[in-house]
């Protein structure tokens, strides 16, 4: 249970996918403006990457290593495909909001880089533990830019439609920068710089 | 107006919308790998942006007829995403192979980008924007074109931009990855200013 828990964790903080690797940067800052957003993302993810990562370590000694990224393509893609109809069935406003993104799942590094670099060399359970681990990392980051950008962007702290609390200034007059693209990348290299600054994540 | 002119107008706003109001990477953030990764240089910069657009036009144009031919008439749009991802990866493939036996000058130019291009979110973008969008085969082709040409110049700008930070005296921790993504929010603003034109 050890390894499990070793694997899970290096994903959280030390290769953290997206704030140490600088993988899937486009959804992270595409679907950012909301933690809504952000958390539908992250579900997306997780079904894709587990898939993704149980299947690949599953076969990975029948793959020939020649054509293996062509193989782990179509895998992702099915899965990708899957999630994109759940959405559209059960969750269609998030379907809409998070738009060509979430078709974009499979080119998303991460989820390749994992088949790649970690589900076709290891075992199952490892695999498992790996793509949860990289998910919650993936959904930290997502969560601490998307935190920041709806509460400078909007002022107001609802999620799933239950409204926490608004913020005494910014709620009338909100800085609406956050919410728009360029803020996008203000925040994330904002926030790479203070990590790195603080030494909190080793690059 | 007659329809001629009308149609040609159409292509103009979709041509400078894919360009410079919605550019791929500063408003669209597709593309991101390769903007952090070869705008160190102005010469590699172009090359890339130029190997994506040729590869974005070509797969506009292999996914509207495999979309209009073979998903539409057969009801299997929802198979779109693993067609295009496979289409995207065989024809770099073949455009790669295509390069090397006719043209080894063009292929040590931008040879070594294509295999990146495949895992590159702009080409599969443009070619799941034009089928949003239903555009026409014209249309998508504008779109790639325009898109295509609109992430070159940002990757252009930003190299440019780049070539200079790397002498500035930018302090420690922002140095790289951070300063990049802090110049790209600025151009992000300027290209703001694009908003009104059409």
């Amino acid at each position: 249970m050890g390894k499990f828990a070793q694997e899970f964790a290096k994903g959280l903080i030390i290769t953290n996918p997206v704030l140490v690797l600088l993988l899937g940067l486009c959804p992270a800052l595409a679907v950012s403006t909301s933690i809504d957003n952000a958390l539908g993302m992250t579900l997306a993810v997780l079904i894709v990457l587990l898939g993704s990562n149980i299947i690949i370590a599953a076969m990975r000694n029948f793959v020939p290593s020649i054509t293996r990224i062509p193989i782990f393509i179509v895998i992702i893609a099915t899965l990708v495909t899957v999630v994109n109809l759940l959405f559209h069935a059960y969750l269609p406003d998030l379907h809409e909001t998070l738009g060509i993104y979430l078709p974009l799942v499979v080119v998303n590094c991460i989820v390749l880089g994992r088949a790649e670099a970690f589900a076709s060399k290891n075992p199952v359970v490892r695999s498992i533990a790996d793509a949860l681990g990289m998910t919650v990392g993936f959904m930290l980051a997502l969560l601490m830019i998307s935190l920041i950008r709806q509460m400078l962007g909007t002022g107001e702290m609802s999620v799933f439609g239950v409204h926490f609390f608004s913020l005494p200034v910014l709620s009338s007059r909100p800085v609406a920068i956050f919410i728009l693209p360029p803020g996008g990348f203000l925040v994330i290299g904002l926030l790479l710089g203070l990590f790195k600054w603080t030494g909190v994540l080793k690059r | 107006m007659d329809g001629g002119a009308q149609e040609m107008n159409e292509l103009i706003v979709i041509f400078l919308s894919m360009a410079l109001i919605n550019n791929f990477i500063l408003v669209r953030y597709l593309g991101l790998c390769p903007f952090l990764g070869v705008s160190k240089e102005l010469g590699p910069a172009v090359s890339m942006g130029i190997a994506v657009t040729f590869v974005m036009i070509i797969a506009s144009l292999a996914t509207w007829l495999i979309n209009h031919y073979i998903l539409i008439p057969f009801d299997i749009q929802y198979m779109y995403i693993i067609v295009f991802i496979l289409v995207i990866a065989s024809l770099v493939q073949v455009i790669e192979l295509f390069i090397k036996k006719t043209n080894i000058a063009l292929y040590s130019a931008f040879g070594i980008y294509l295999p990146l291009i495949t895992t590159n979110c702009a080409v599969l973008g443009v070619t799941i924007i034009n089928m949003m969008g239903s555009y026409t085969l014209l249309e998508s082709l504008v779109a790639a074109l325009g898109g295509g040409l609109g992430f070159t110049l940002v990757l252009a700008i930003m190299a440019g931009i780049r070539e200079k930070l790397e002498l500035a005296d930018t302090p420690r921790a922002m140095k790289g990855a951070p300063i990049a993504l802090i110049t790209a929010t600025l151009l992000g603003l300027a290209f703001f200013g694009f908003v009104g034109i059409v």
